[in-house]
C-alpha cells in the first residue's frame, strides 16, 4: 500500500497536454455517440441515446 | 502516464458500457420497445371516445441482433467518452494531492451521474421514442450548460476551501431557475405510467453504469500506474 502511494507520487508527470487530449477525445466520442445527426449514426445509436437521455432530436 | 490514462479509460469505458447495455436490455429496452408500439400507432392509449386505457404488455426484445449489437457498441463508445473526461479530471485531482483509489473512483462515478444524468434529467427527463420536444439546439445548449454548472458545483463541494463551497448552491440551482426549453403543448401518445417508468429505469441503469465507470477507471489506472 505504501509502495503504491509512493509510485503514484513519483509518476506525477501527467502533462496538461495529455489531460487535454483525453478530454478532447472524450468529447469527440460523445458527439459521435450522442449528438451527430447523420441518419446512419442516429439510427444505430437510437436506443442508447434514448436510454442515456441525450438531447439529440 | 497519458498512455495509462487512455488505456484505462478505454478498458473502463468498454466494461462499463457493457454493464450498462446488459442492464438496459433487462430494464430499459423492453419499456422503450413498448413505447414504440404507441409511437407507431400499433397501440393507442388515448382513444377518441374519451377512454384512456390500454393493456400493459411488454414486447420481447426480440432477435434483432444488429439493433441490439449497436446499442452495446454505442454504450461502449459513450462510456469510453465519459470515461476519458472523468479519468482526466480524476488524475488532475490526484496530481493536486487527492489520491485516487478505486473507492474514491466510485464516488467520482456517482458524482458524474449526478452532473451528467440526474441534473440535466431534472429539466429534460429521458423520453420514450416518439416524444416531441422543442428545437434541439437550445436543448443541447441547456443540457451542456447544466452539466458544466453542476460539475463545477460538485467540485467546489469536494475540493473547495471554506465558504467558497457555498457557491455550489446557486451554481446548481441556476440552470433550473433559467429552466430547460419546453413546448407549450403536450404531445405524448404513450401512457404516463410507461413514460415515468422508462425515465426512472433509465436513471437507475445510468447510475449503475456511472458507478462502474468511476470505479473501473480508478481501478485500471491505479493498477497500470503500479506496473
Amino acid at each position: 500500500m505504501t509502495t503504491k502511494t509512493a509510485s503514484i507520487a513519483r509518476d506525477d508527470t501527467s502533462s496538461a497536454l495529455g489531460l487535454a487530449i483525453a478530454v478532447l477525445a472524450g468529447v469527440f466520442l460523445l458527439v459521435a455517440s450522442g449528438m451527430a445527426q447523420a441518419t446512419v449514426l442516429h439510427d444505430a445509436a437510437h436506443d442508447q441515446r434514448h436510454a442515456m437521455a441525450f438531447p439529440c432530436h | 502516464m497519458t498512455k495509462n490514462l487512455l488505456t484505462s479509460a478505454v478498458l473502463a469505458g468498454v466494461a462499463a458500457g457493457l454493464i450498462a447495455a446488459l442492464l438496459q436490455f433487462t430494464f430499459v429496452i423492453p419499456h422503450l420497445m413498448e413505447g414504440e408500439l404507441y409511437e407507431t400507432g400499433a397501440r393507442i392509449h388515448f382513444a377518441t371516445d374519451g377512454s384512456t386505457q390500454s393493456d400493459r404488455m411488454q414486447p420481447s426484445i426480440g432477435t434483432d441482433f444488429t439493433r441490439h449489437g449497436m446499442t452495446i457498441a454505442f454504450n461502449m463508445i459513450t462510456y469510453t467518452g465519459y470515461g476519458l473526461i472523468l479519468l482526466a479530471l480524476m488524475i488532475f485531482a490526484n496530481d493536486k494531492g487527492h489520491t485516487l483509489t478505486p473507492r474514491t473512483g466510485l464516488i467520482w462515478g456517482v458524482a458524474g451521474f449526478v452532473a451528467v444524468q440526474l441534473a440535466p434529467g431534472i429539466g429534460q427527463p429521458p423520453v420514450l421514442p416518439g416524444a416531441i420536444g422543442s428545437e434541439v439546439g437550445p436543448r443541447q445548449a441547456w443540457w451542456a450548460m447544466t452539466i458544466i454548472a453542476t460539475a463545477v458545483a460538485l467540485a467546489l463541494i469536494a475540493f473547495g476551501k471554506g465558504r467558497i463551497a457555498l457557491l455550489s448552491i446557486p451554481l446548481m440551482l441556476a440552470p433550473h431557475i433559467i429552466g430547460a426549453p419546453y413546448l407549450d403543448t403536450y404531445f405524448g401518445v404513450a401512457p404516463p405510467e410507461l413514460s415515468a417508468r422508462f425515465a426512472a429505469l433509465s436513471f437507475g441503469t445510468a447510475l449503475a453504469g456511472w458507478s462502474s465507470l468511476g470505479f473501473l477507471c480508478a481501478w485500471f489506472w491505479t493498477r497500470a500506474d503500479d506496473a
